[in-house]
Formats: C-alpha cells, structure tokens, sequence
C-alpha cells in the first residue's frame, strides 16, 4: 500500500450529502477483475450525461478542479454497497484524502486499506471548505502526521484517526503480513475452538 | 459476578484471538462467504504474495451477482460477466474452496443459501464482500460486510483486525398491525433514526416485535441494518431460530445439536446489560411504507402522500429534497397510491425467501397483472424455487402475468441484464433505491412482498391493508 504522510493539493467540492457507492462507481463497472483503471469511471452517471457525453456542469468537470487530490463531501459519504472498487476510483482518478463530516463504515475502513485517508472533520468546518474551494487554484495540506489540514490562508482544524489504522497509513503496511505475525496465536485459537 | 454482556459483545469476546498492543483486536472469523464480484482481486493479491487460503473448510462460494436469471444453460452474452465468474471458478478450484455454481441445486444469494444450508449458525462470526451480510445476523450470529482488501486478509489469515463497534438496542414494542411486515418495520426504523442512524453501531433487534417475527422476517429486518449505517444487525436466537436451523444441512446433528442449543440458549442479552444507545419504537404507528427519494431512509406510509418542500427546516436539506424529487420525477403533495408504476420486482436478498413468495402470491392470487406492468419474480435461490414450484407458486405468478425466473441478485442492483430503462419506475423489493441502482435513470420505491404484489395488479401503489384477497 501506498504510505500517506502528508499531501498538498487541490479540492474539489462535492456538496451532497449521503453520496452512496452506487454514484462512486457504477455497478457495470464492478464486472472487472482488475484492481486498476476504475478512474475513468469515477461519480460515471454524474460526470457523463445519458449518451455518455461529458457534462460540463459537474464539479470534477470543470478545468479549475482537474488534478485535484483532495475532494471535501457532505455527510455519510460512501453509504451501501461494499464495493472497494468506490476507493480504487478516486485512488486512480487522484485523489489521496476524502473529507466530510462522517464517513460510512465499510468504506472508510477500505480506504485505509488502499492508502486514502478519510478526514472527518466538523460539519461547520466541512462548509468553510466548501466555500474556500470554490476560488480558483484552492490548495489544502492534509497532514497525517500532525493530524491536520490547513490551508495558507487561516484554515486549521485538526482531526482524530485510530492509532492503527494511522500507523499503516504512515508507512503503507500490508496489514496482512501484521495479522500473520500473531500465527501463533490464531493456531492456539484453533485448536481450542475445534477441542 | 461478571458484568453483564449483551448478545453481540458475548460474540465479540468469543472470538478474540489476541490484542496486539498498538493494533486493532485481531477477530476470528467462523464463516467466509464469497461472490464473483469482490473476490477476483483479493484471490489475485494471494498469488502475488504466495500466499495460501487458510481455511478452504470456513470459506463457502456462489455466483449471485451478475448471472442471468434466463433458464439456465442460456449462453452468458455479457463477455465481461462470462469471464468474472469463470475466474471464480478457477480460483475456487485453485484454492480448494466449495463452489455452489450456476448448475448446483443449492445455488443462490449468498445471503439466501448461508441459513438455507446451516452454514449460517447463531454465536458465528460471519464476513462476505457484501454489505447485505448483515442478514445472517437474525440467527444471532455477529455478521458483517467488508471490502475485497478484507476479504484477502480473512482468505490468507481467517481473522480480521476490527476497531470494536459499539451498541445499539432497537426495541420494538407491540405487535404489527395487519398488512405490515417485516419490510415496513425496516423502513420504518431507517425512516425513523436515518440512513446514517446506527453508522459505527452493531444494532441488537427486540421486542414483542421482533420475537413475533419469523426467522425469515428477522433476516429481512437484519439484512437493511447496513441501509441505516449499521455495521451489523442481530437478534438473540430462542425457539424460533432453533426450529429454523435444526436439520438443515450443515447444521450440527444428535449429541452436537443438543451441545450447540445449549450454547446457543446463553447467547442472549443479560439482564442489565449496556447499551451505547437505545432506541424504541412503538409497533402499532407503523404502516405498510413506501420510499419516495433516492435513499431508504425517504420513507412515506402508503395512505400518506409525496412530502411538501415546506417540510424539510434548512434549506441543505430542502435543496437534497429538490433534488430526488427530480430524479424521481414526482411533485411535492402527490398522493402515494397516485403513482403508476412501470415494473414490479420480487426478489433480492431482503425479500426472496419462501415466505415472501407465499405472502406476494397470496396477494396476487385471482387478479391479473396490469397490462401496463411488466413485473418479474426472481427466487433467492435455486431451493428457494424448487420449494415454490412445489406449492405451485410458480402457477399463480405465471397465470397472473409475473416472469418466473431463476435465482440470482437481478434487479436489485442490476448487474445482470434485469435492469430499469431510462424513465421506468418500479416498485421493488430490493433493498436500495439511490439513484441509477437497477438501471441508469430508473425511480424505485422500496416496498414489501404484498405491496409489491398488490401494485403490479394496480398498476400503482395501492393500500395492502384494503386488499382483496381471492381464496
């Protein structure tokens, strides 16, 4: 995995609230076997118009926000489907940190897995990120490390992730290896279970 | 005398293998369900880092998402799908994992065939890369979905490290009225709390409610946990469960059943015991409901009408209002049994048990479809279908108008070529109705079995509780 220290980049705005999985990623693109190339199909139904034309009005559509890094959504963003393939669609189409006020749970743990830090920060700060990225050129510092984001114009907030989840993000474990060091342990459990 | 644990904490504690210090708990995990769709990836990280499924015996297979419910043996024309489950295949046999495959009798949503076979059993932990695993959890068995990256981890190590969730207690108090079922009451409780109401919870279901549910109704309860945010659903397992699982195939048999009953009977909330939150509800205000937005928690009683913008306090949520009413394509104020509907979906893994199919037949026995509608039945699994066949369910959707097919996701999320045209609307069973869910531009309202019956005669929503029955 990908390690995420810290990342300075462009936001783009997403204001809705309640963007599920099914809007992320399409399910006709869930038929691939690949782990790559989902960016193309990234938020498919809002950024193509019904005969696959680009529609212009779409905030990741506009020239101001291409390149962006971070995206700055409303509330319990990735609700439903399981779908990893949410996350490997903004990772491949280049965003490295979401931020909203609340995350649903399943997507926030495939985040982690995938190098892409979730940020929740307070609704009201949410806002004040909305709005400040709505100026051409906007750029964020998503701090892991200090667990921070801010901005060279005031912006500062700070926000909370489990000490775990971090330290793989920090140095892009596998956190599979990290489970297969307790063998011992999960044998032990094993063999008492079947008795 | 030890503190008192609730149903899902006893579970919990059951299945610690060990606490690393600095890392999440490290959870056992009894049962592994796999699909065609969140596994090709996590079978590939395996061979790229030599790794092994640790235990093939805990890991079931089936193909549910993107299979045609055309007669089998049809060709699959979809390339793409052909090749998705034909990698499931390979990895299945690869790995030494039981597939239940398109030509097995015993093929299904792999949430329908988990309790059908046994597999499924109170106390279990159980994962699949699916967010409907939630569903098992009406055995009293902790139950979860996770991503394909998860999925990697449980096939390579048969654990997961898991940030501990905390509690929630919905109790339901009272019985249903006539006409509401156990969909209603999930729509209800999402209505009610959000679909965010339980994000980070592990919701425990009691109450005269509840107890009073079938088996069958507990797992549709329990399988729209994950549409109010919740990471599982769970009801304590009493008589009922056990008459469910006894002599199902998997299911332990003689001395081991007597054991596991025993066990299983311990399971239940302590008294006292502690809840994070707790939430009730009162059984007789509920309804037979119908979603009218573009998420579950956009829950109106039929007899009730489309909400007035003047409804919604800030302006946020009256622009979001604004907003699936256009993708809806519906005014403010409509009445909900003024809505024709296009198609009418029976099935997925909320609604496509036997009893559904009892109930939905019950409702259009006698009557016709509307020649408007093109409304189809899609059994949960291949046992679930040969047991409708045999009460000649079949009969009475076929007679009325009703395509009969075979089992699979279908409609539900569309993955198959069972899908909305732009502008169609359907009254479904499914479980979701965000924007696009069964077909790009499609408008479904998530309803029961019987109102879903009951609208594909209509041809628009229409009152269960005013229905009438033929014999």
């Amino acid at each position: 995995m990908r390690a995420f220290r810290v990342h300075t980049g462009k936001v783009a705005p997403l204001d809705r609230v309640n963007v599920d999985t099914d809007q992320i990623i399409p399910k006709q693109f869930l038929k691939r076997i690949e782990r790559t190339g989902f960016g193309e199909f990234l938020f498919y139904d809002w950024r193509r118009s019904a005969d696959g034309s680009m529609n212009a009005a779409f905030v990741l559509n506009q020239p101001q926000y291409a390149g962006a890094g971070i995206l700055v959504a409303g509330k319990n963003f990735g609700c439903g489907s399981s779908r990893e393939h949410a996350v490997w669609a903004l990772e491949d189409f280049g965003f490295r940190a979401v931020i909203a006020p609340s995350f649903a749970d399943i997507f926030s743990n495939n985040c982690g897995k995938n190098g892409v830090l979730t940020v929740v920060l307070r609704e009201g700060e949410v806002a004040e990120l909305m709005r400040r990225a709505q100026a051409a050129g906007y750029s964020l510092t998503v701090d892991l490390e200090k667990k921070q984001v801010r901005d060279d114009q005031g912006f500062s907030a700070s926000f909370a992730l489990d000490d775990f989840t971090r330290h793989c993000l920090l140095n892009g474990l596998d956190d599979i290896g990290l489970t297969l060091q307790h063998e011992k342990e999960i044998a032990a459990y094993e063999a008492r279970m079947n008795g | 005398m030890t503190r008192p644990r609730t149903l899902y904490e006893k579970v919990w504690d059951e299945h610690i293998v060990c606490q690393p210090a600095g890392s999440a708990p490290l959870l056992y995990i009894d049962l592994h369900l796999v699909h065609e769709v969140t596994s090709p990836q996590a079978f590939d990280g395996l061979r790229a880092a030599g790794r092994k499924v640790r235990q093939p015996k805990r890991t079931v297979a089936t193909v549910d998402h993107n299979i045609p419910t055309e007669p089998r043996g049809t060709p699959i024309v979809d390339l793409i799908a052909a090749a998705q489950i034909a990698a499931l295949q390979r990895n299945c046999k690869e790995f030494g994992i039981p597939l239940f495959d398109m030509d097995s009798p015993d093929q299904g949503i792999v949430h329908i065939i988990g309790p059908e076979l046994g597999l499924t059993q109170p106390g279990m932990t159980i994962v699949c890369g699916d967010s409907h695993t939630s569903t098992h959890g009406a055995l009293g068995s902790l139950a979860f979905g996770i991503g394909t990256s998860e999925v990697e981890h449980v096939l390579a190590t048969q654990c997961l490290p898991q940030r501990k969730p905390k509690s929630m207690l919905i109790q339901v108090n009272g019985r249903l009225p006539e006409g509401v079922s156990a969909k209603d009451l999930a729509l209800g409780i999402i209505g009610k709390i959000g679909t965010d109401g339980a994000t980070g919870h592990v919701i425990e279901y009691a109450g005269e409610a509840v107890r009073g549910l079938s088996l069958e109704g507990r797992m549709t309860l329990c399988n729209m946990s994950i549409e109010a945010g919740a990471r599982a659903g769970m009801v304590a397992p009493d008589e009922t469960t056990f008459a469910y699982v006894r002599g199902r195939r998997f299911a332990p048999r003689a001395e081991a059943w007597e054991q596991a009953v025993e066990r299983w009977r311990r399971l239940a909330s302590d008294p006292g015991a502690h809840y994070d939150r707790v939430v009730e509800l009162d059984a007789a205000t509920l309804a037979p409901f119908v979603t009218w937005g573009t998420n579950p928690g956009m829950v109106v009683a039929v007899d009730e009408h489309v909400p007035e913008l003047g409804d919604w306090k800030t302006e946020a949520e009256r622009s979001t209002a604004q907003r699936m009413l256009e993708y809806m394509d519906l005014r403010p104020g409509t009445p909900i049994e003024k809505i024709s509907v296009d198609r009418v979906f029976i099935g997925s893994c909320t609604n496509s048990r036997i009893e559904d199919l009892r109930a939905a037949a019950k409702v259009v026995k006698g009557h016709r479809v509307n020649p408007k509608v093109r409304a189809l039945v899609v059994p949960g699994s291949q046992m679930v279908k040969q047991a409708a066949e045999q009460e000649g369910l079949h009969k009475i959707f076929s007679e009325a108008g009703f395509e009969w097919r075979e089992s699979g996701c279908s409609m539900c999320l569309g993955m198959n070529p069972d899908i909305l045209q732009p502008g169609e609307r359907c009254a479904s069973t499914s479980n979701r109705n965000f924007e696009g869910r069964q077909g790009r531009g499609g408008r479904t309202h998530l309803v029961s079995p019987m109102m879903a019956a009951a609208a594909a005669v209509a041809g628009h929503f229409t009152d269960i509780r005013k229905w009438r029955f033929h014999p």
